[in-house]
């Protein structure tokens, strides 16, 4: 009986250190303020797992599932008190999926990038795949600088993503 | 002069809701004698749309979409001043809540400038302030878009679900069973919409039916085929069809591709609102304002894409009944 206890106290520890490994994990995909010229980080990390997704992306989640989502996270971010924008990034099980997600969204007014394996910028987003990571970063106001200023950050989150 | 302007608009109204004039997508359409018998209109809903919304910057002004408010609910009611227009929608004593959509994020979410008007006109109505409780899901992520949770003292009320939690027992209607947030079901008896105009990945569309995920434990079981049944069977439940009053839907910031969540580069600043109490003609009438944005930018129909909104038929057929989606059967305003 004992022993059983024992196991199962060991079997929660273990669930409870790999969530906080997951985190910790993730937390390393993000650039800390200051690593993209102008950029500082603002809030919490928020991260979601595969089932859970539907929380942050409501009906998308579908298409993140069977593109092969695990994970995802999220963290704002401010360009010199001038405009907040949002990081996302999708963890998937391959870079199949990472490109699936990326050739079903539609291609509108896209300036070619040299970023990830695969990058759309537009005046207002950038999204690019990496390996098994899909970034999705979105600004909230469209400025002269906005579109510069996501290419600084891309490349940040880039960076960190290739030392994975 | 303001009498005279008053008359000209109830007589174009009245137009409107007898079939003597319907507004459609292409402009103002006079229908002859015969159909003029023949077609009555029953579902109005009213497109209040201003070009200078957000003046010359980006965001919106506040006293600009409380003048689109106004407009809207006077045409909707027929009623020359704002305090009239929502007296005939509330009365004193009742305990209002107001669902928004924050799920969208910054960018995409119920327009904050819009909630703190709807909130001035019902307080204006004879609603005291703590009994309006804007609402949503989940306190953090209407705090993430702008709003401030407040609970407690003489205010309007703002804070989600996560708050206070869900019925225990499931309300069950066709193809749904869910447990109801006790916000609906114990703190407001009568509810005003206030969804966003967007695509959506799965529906083809989300608009005023589909707000109403935001009101049960379990939205997530409820998306494959389209959403459809799901969405219609939801607002059947008469836990919401007892207590919806009107839709807001917040169209100054709408999506046409890539909803539900914000991607700026198919969104578009639509600077309207639209107004109805009839969801189905609503949620009708923003797909139609979504495809010809689509049409627009080259894109193809949501039916082509195989996101056709079948759920809007639904939810107007004869077991749910739950408004119209038939075009002959819906005037559409726009002031």
């Amino acid at each position: 009986m004992k022993r059983r206890g024992v196991c199962w106290l060991l079997v929660a520890a273990v669930l409870l250190a790999s969530a906080g490994c997951r985190r910790h994990t993730e937390q390393s995909l993000f650039p800390r303020s200051g690593e993209a010229v102008g950029w500082v980080r603002t809030g919490d990390l928020r991260t979601f797992a595969a089932d859970d997704l539907w929380k942050y992306i409501d009906g998308e989640a579908e298409r993140y599932m069977k593109a092969g989502v695990q994970s995802a996270a999220t963290a704002d971010y401010k360009f010199r008190d001038r405009f907040d924008a949002a990081v996302d990034i999708y963890t998937m099980q391959d870079a199949k999926g990472a490109a699936a997600i990326l050739e079903s969204e539609a291609s509108i007014d896209v300036k070619p990038l040299q970023l990830g394996d695969e990058a759309r910028l537009h005046s207002q987003s950038l999204v690019f795949r990496k390996g098994i990571y899909l970034t999705r970063i979105v600004a909230y106001e469209e400025l002269p600088e906005t579109q510069p200023a996501l290419v600084q950050l891309g490349r940040a989150v880039e960076a960190r993503l290739a030392g994975r | 002069m303001a009498r005279e302007e008053a008359n000209n608009r109830r007589d174009f109204l009245k137009k409107c809701l007898t079939g003597a004039a319907v507004l459609g997508a292409g402009g103002l359409e006079v229908l002859s004698g015969a159909e003029q018998t023949a077609a009555v209109p029953k579902s109005m809903v009213i497109v209040a749309h201003d070009a200078m919304l957000r003046g010359t910057g980006t965001t919106v002004d506040s006293h600009r979409i409380s003048d689109l408010l106004d407009r809207g609910m006077q045409a909707l009611f027929d009623r020359d001043n704002p305090p009239e227009a929502w007296k005939k929608l509330v009365r004193p004593g009742e305990t209002v809540g107001v669902k928004v959509n924050a799920l969208g994020g910054r960018g995409l979410s119920s327009n904050l400038q819009l909630v703190e008007a709807i909130c001035e006109r019902l307080q204006e109505a004879g609603i005291r302030p703590a009994d309006i409780i804007v609402w949503d899901r989940d306190t953090d992520e209407m705090e993430h878009v702008g709003f401030h949770a407040s609970a407690g003292g003489n205010r309007p009320q703002c804070f989600g679900t996560d708050r206070v939690g869900y019925e225990q027992e499931l309300a069950t209607y066709g193809s749904v069973g869910s447990r109801l947030s006790k916000i609906l079901t114990q703190q407001c008896n009568v509810l005003i919409n206030v969804p966003v105009l967007k695509d959506h990945d799965g529906a083809g569309v989300t608009i005023a039916l589909k707000n109403m995920y935001g009101v049960i434990h379990n939205p997530n079981k409820y998306h494959p085929n389209g959403c459809d049944p799901y969405i219609a069977d939801l607002n059947m439940l008469p836990e919401i069809r007892s207590r919806m009053r009107l839709t807001i839907c917040d169209a100054t910031t709408a999506s046409y591709e890539g909803g539900p969540g914000y991607k700026p580069e198919f969104s578009w600043k639509n600077n309207a609102l639209l107004l109805s109490q009839d969801p189905v003609a609503l949620d009708y009438t923003g797909w139609q304002m979504i495809e010809r944005k689509r049409a627009e930018k080259g894109l193809k129909t949501l039916e082509a894409e195989k996101r056709m909104p079948h759920y809007i038929a639904t939810a107007a057929d004869a077991q749910h009944r739950l408004g119209s989606n038939d075009p002959k059967k819906i005037a559409v305003v726009e002031v």
